[in-house]
């Protein structure tokens, strides 16, 4: 029987009372940190309820002024897109964009108003997002923490790199970024992939899925079994990786029997971070290879024998008639 | 109102019967449901075409149901027969003053094809609504613009069905005439007029795209597909590149296509889709859009529509920019308006379902003597 009350979306455990400052070794530490901290019973229902101290440092000055400069750039120039019209920026947002330069301007600084405030913009962005990983660099460091976080995050921002910087530098034209809108970044992916033959044979975009769907599949696993043995300690995981309990057999036993292999309290976590990981690096391949290396990838996947063909006729002709499917046959 | 001994039962046996009652009901109800819709039918069924081999997910789906319905336009056709000359009649040209178009024709099929224009495009306003309110043996003056545009109107429709037989009768005798685009209204549905640039304070690429507006039927898409697409004889629709290595810079080199042009494409894709009421694997197998071994006989009739339709609007509707009034202009460049594949299709696979709108109508048939069978 369904018993409603033990039903859970949220965290049912909050911690709330005298604020958690942190480690301040030298006495000086306490400085970079600001913010008074303060519960939040909402924070609490997803997360810890205590929200702050921030700590800033240099590092997180710089990126979230270089990011506030080119959110700004942005929204800007959206709006005198649309003649400085408030109503009008709120009802097209998600339709403007800052575009990249035209195509004809190559790799040279475009004027302004054709894609001269893409590349300030973008390379305010550049540094926003570079200090931002320094800083999670940094910070691990000060905590004597792996670097696992840096390298993470690092594979994304190869990502983006590769998206804003590398391949229109190896492409020979700024035009081939990717322009700052809703809408229009979408229209970008689509019009990347019917341009450049079809991204779906591009080899390394399907690894690309397969390491997202991977993760979401792994994500969505380990999560089931930590909540699934949370009743006998399970997610105590570091405890339970060096003191294996009755969680971690059960949670262990289950998948055995279920699929005959099992990770373990410390591999999941390998797996969950190198299928995570690998998403954008194998993503980010697969766009520096597109239009430098191969510019049809239909056709390279017929090169290389594995764009199947298909029997059958092309046209409704073959299967039924146009007065059949409008209801008018005979 | 219960017996002594049932309430005494629940009495003992305090039982939370609301989670079982939810579960029983919800599970229920979707029993219930599902037993409808199998037995009764899917309200909401969507039909579709199959147009492609299996596996290749090529089909059309008519989730606008009211589509696969009668076209209500079709009701309000007028049409009559032909009165088949019988030789030695009188011919409009030499009956009434100034007959340019329709000289050739008898009396009585000059007054049918005349009495029927009327139907088709100004139902209420009638004969007077080209001629004006004068009498009868004034009719031939040409001081109206409406006579005057009527009258390249009726060499545009037949050249269309002379020299375009490959498009609009392409799978059988459909053919146009006047109320193929009218329906019965002065100006028709769905023309169009330039409207780009569409963004302020931009150049170039920026200028054209990122605003929904009806040209690009609501996406961000580039504004100026129509007008780069559908009034230039040069303009070339082309996205990909047919080798897999090819040298070049996007946008410096020639020969190398953008993904500008791709955007551009997608968008005059976008408007042909919605025309018609269709969706790409109509004429394309979608894994590899120039694909010509995978096209659908259906894309061959679409790239003659284009040129047709390029064929119109420079022949035809632009040149008539000087003839209208400024209220029949466009509301920003105050250019002529144009045709694309809308002002015919009104969102239709086949312009009112493929209705043969040319058999009775031999005089628009063709630029030449009508011909009788």
């Amino acid at each position: 029987m369904i018993k409603i009350e033990y039903q859970n979306i949220f965290t049912q455990v909050q911690v709330q009372g005298t604020p958690e400052w942190g480690m301040d070794d030298n006495g000086e530490l306490l400085q970079e940190r600001i913010g008074a901290p303060w519960f939040s019973k909402l924070a609490g229902l997803f997360g810890n309820a205590q929200i702050g101290p921030l700590y800033l440092g240099w590092t997180g000055m710089v990126s979230l002024a270089a990011g506030l400069i080119w959110f700004v750039m942005v929204g800007i120039s959206m709006l005198s897109q649309v003649g400085y019209s408030v109503p009008e920026l709120l009802r097209q947002l998600f339709w403007l964009a800052l575009e990249p330069p035209s195509p004809e301007y190559g790799l040279r600084i475009p004027p302004l108003d054709e894609g001269g405030w893409y590349i300030i913009a973008s390379f305010f962005l550049l540094v926003s997002v570079m200090t931002w990983l320094l800083r999670s660099y940094l910070l691990a460091a000060n905590h004597k923490m792996g670097k696992h976080v840096f390298w993470a995050f690092a594979s994304a921002v190869w990502l983006f790199l590769v998206l804003g910087l590398f391949r229109p530098i190896l492409m020979g034209s700024w035009s081939e970024a990717v322009p700052y809108g809703i809408f229009p970044h979408l229209d970008w992916t689509t019009a990347f992939s019917i341009r450049y033959g079809n991204l779906y044979y591009n080899p390394f975009h399907c690894l690309s899925i397969v390491f997202l769907y991977g993760s979401v599949l792994l994500f969505c696993m380990h999560g089931a079994t930590i909540l699934a043995v949370t009743r006998y300690g399970g997610d105590r995981e570091l405890e339970q990786i060096y003191d294996r309990g009755t969680a971690t057999e059960r949670a262990a036993l289950f998948w055995r029997w279920t699929m005959g292999f099992n990770a373990t309290m410390e591999g999941i976590h390998r797996w969950a971070w190198w299928f995570a990981v690998l998403t954008p690096i194998t993503g980010g391949i697969g766009i520096l290879l597109t239009g430098t290396v191969v510019d049809n990838w239909f056709i390279w996947a017929q090169e290389h024998n594995f764009a199947p063909m298909y029997d059958g006729a092309f046209g409704y002709e073959d299967y039924g008639s146009y007065e059949a499917f409008i209801g008018k046959e005979n | 109102m219960f017996p002594k001994w049932f309430d005494k039962w629940n009495k003992d046996n305090p039982t939370n019967i609301f989670g079982p009652a939810i579960l029983v009901g919800a599970l229920g109800s979707a029993i219930f449901a599902a037993a409808l819709v199998v037995t009764w039918g899917n309200p909401a069924q969507t039909a579709s075409m199959q147009t492609g081999p299996r596996g290749t997910g090529m089909s059309v789906p008519e989730y606008d149901i009211k589509r696969v319905k009668a076209d209500p336009t079709i009701e309000d056709y007028y049409t009559e027969e032909p009165y088949v000359p019988e030789g030695g009649e009188e011919l409009a040209k030499d009956i009434y003053e100034n007959v340019q178009v329709l000289g050739e024709l008898t009396d009585d099929n000059f007054n049918r094809v005349m009495l029927a224009m009327t139907q088709w495009v100004a139902p209420e306003e009638g004969c007077a609504y080209c001629h004006g309110d004068v009498d009868i043996e004034e009719y031939g003056s040409d001081d109206l613009y409406t006579k005057v545009v009527s009258r390249r109107m009726i060499q545009m429709t037949q050249n269309i069905n002379e020299n375009w037989d490959a498009h609009v009768n392409a799978v059988a005798e459909v053919g146009v005439n006047c109320y193929t685009c009218h329906r019965g209204q002065n100006v028709p549905s769905d023309i169009w007029f330039n409207v780009t640039p569409v963004n302020e304070n931009v150049a170039g690429w920026a200028a054209v795209q990122n605003r929904a507006t009806a040209m690009s039927t609501s996406t961000s898409l580039p504004s100026s597909a129509l007008e780069v697409y559908l009034t230039d004889y040069d303009s070339y629709v082309n996205v990909h590149d047919l080798e897999s290595r090819v040298a070049g810079v996007p946008g410096l080199t020639d020969d190398i296509h953008t993904i500008q042009k791709t955007e551009m494409t997608f968008s005059l894709m976008n408007y042909f889709s919605n025309s018609l009421g269709v969706n790409c694997v109509f004429c394309h197998n979608s894994r590899a859009f120039y694909e010509a071994a995978e096209y659908t006989p259906q894309w061959g009739i679409a790239q003659l529509g284009r040129q047709m339709v390029i064929e119109t609007n420079q022949e035809y509707l632009m040149p008539l920019k000087d003839t209208y009034p400024a209220e029949r202009l466009g509301p920003i460049y105050a250019d002529a308006p144009k045709a694309a594949c809308r002002t015919c299709h009104k969102g239709y696979q086949r312009p009112m379902q493929g209705l043969n709108v040319i058999a009775d109508w031999p005089e628009l048939a063709t630029t030449e003597a009508p011909v009788y069978e």
